[in-house]
């Protein structure tokens, strides 16, 4: 009962920001719509091969000098996940978890820029966001994220590409149905940056957008674009509550 | 030096069967496939995996081509004595690593 009086704050503005979607249905993990091998794999940390990845960026964490202001990540950086895409006062503008690490060494370290989607930026982020893996995800109220996750949200339904399929058809529609062999996840972004087994690799939320994209057949924005960030800062608002599984595994 | 992760129990009972799980980072480029300027990329894969108890091989594994990236090998092995686990991953471009771990057997 307490919890569903909890809910009831929450829930109101989300069901207003998905009016006209089709989303009644709770917020669920593609965790869920795993087979049970790949399941087994995210949850064993010996087995999961994003852990390297952490493992790594542990040791770019002392190694850049990060201590000095930060202390021990795994005190400090609790949480920080789980709020991310943040209002940037100095840029002016909504700025995602890669973004501020990015910002923070070239800024204040006066370190030089690290490439999107390289692979110590990746360890770094896949560092940061491992320190809130369980917590569920708790986006800002901030309302000068609101034009952002609005435009976020505009990006969700609109319909792109040779195929002119919007995100929403197949992520909100047809969620938990099948696409070729595979279930369609809810699309929520719980364990970025996540270890693909296709791409054999780790790779960011940015990542994942653009292989959508390409996938409908339109044209994916650079890396680092302001439209992933503020498809992003949507996501996670309609992600609220669902727990944090960085590193996760997907298929 | 690439990333590993090595799961085995601290100690074990003498006589007991333990389980032994290894990851390396590695790219296992296949050497089939084009980069992006259109010319086939070199081969660069471990070709081999050893474990070595008391320098005596206790696992050995060849690893070939169609073998995905970040190569999960798991074996198992009976516990008689209290010694130095040493894991040798070797393969292309001179790629050699290896890492010791202890193991207490009572």
């Amino acid at each position: 009962m307490k919890r569903a009086l909890l809910a009831f704050p929450l829930a109101l503005p989300l069901a207003l920001l998905l009016a006209g979607g089709a989303a009644a249905e709770p917020p669920q993990s593609g965790f869920a719509l795993m087979a049970p091998e790949t399941q087994a794999m995210q949850r064993d940390d010996t087995a999961n091969p994003g852990m390297l990845w952490v493992q790594e960026g542990e040791a770019l964490w002392a190694q850049s000098g990060c201590t000095g202001c930060h202390g021990d990540a795994p005190g400090s950086m609790r949480g920080a996940a789980s709020r991310y895409p943040a209002w940037d006062a100095t840029r002016q503008a909504p700025i995602d978890l890669a973004g501020r690490i990015e910002q923070c060494r070239v800024d204040r370290q006066g370190a030089a820029p690290l490439e999107r989607e390289g692979e110590p930026l990746l360890a770094l982020s896949a560092y940061v966001a491992h320190q809130s893996r369980g917590l569920p995800i708790d986006p800002p109220e901030d309302p000068r994220l609101a034009p952002a996750r609005a435009l976020g949200e505009a990006l969700f339904r609109e319909r792109r590409g040779q195929l002119d399929l919007s995100c929403a058809q197949c992520h909100d529609d047809n969620a938990g149905r099948r696409l070729g062999g595979s279930p369609i996840p809810q699309g929520h972004p719980t364990g970025y940056p996540l270890y693909r087994l296709e791409w054999q690799g780790l790779g960011s939320l940015q990542r994942r957008l653009r292989n959508c994209m390409a996938g409908v057949r339109s044209e994916p924005y650079a890396y680092g674009a302001p439209e992933y960030v503020a498809i992003e800062a949507f996501l996670m608002v309609r992600a609220r509550g669902l727990a944090l599984e960085t590193p996760a595994v997907r298929p | 030096m690439a990333r590993v992760l090595i799961n085995l129990p601290r100690s074990a009972k003498r006589g007991e069967l333990i389980e032994i799980r290894t990851l390396i980072q590695h790219g296992m480029e296949t050497g089939y496939r084009p980069g992006p300027n259109g010319v086939t990329q070199q081969r660069d894969i471990i070709r081999s995996f050893t474990c070595l108890f008391d320098n005596e091989e206790v696992f050995h594994a060849e690893l070939y081509q169609a073998i995905a990236a970040n190569p999960f090998i798991t074996f198992s092995m009976l516990a008689t004595a209290s010694g130095i686990l040493a894991f040798t991953w070797t393969g292309d471009n001179g790629f050699a690593q290896t890492e010791t771990r202890a193991l207490t057997v009572t």
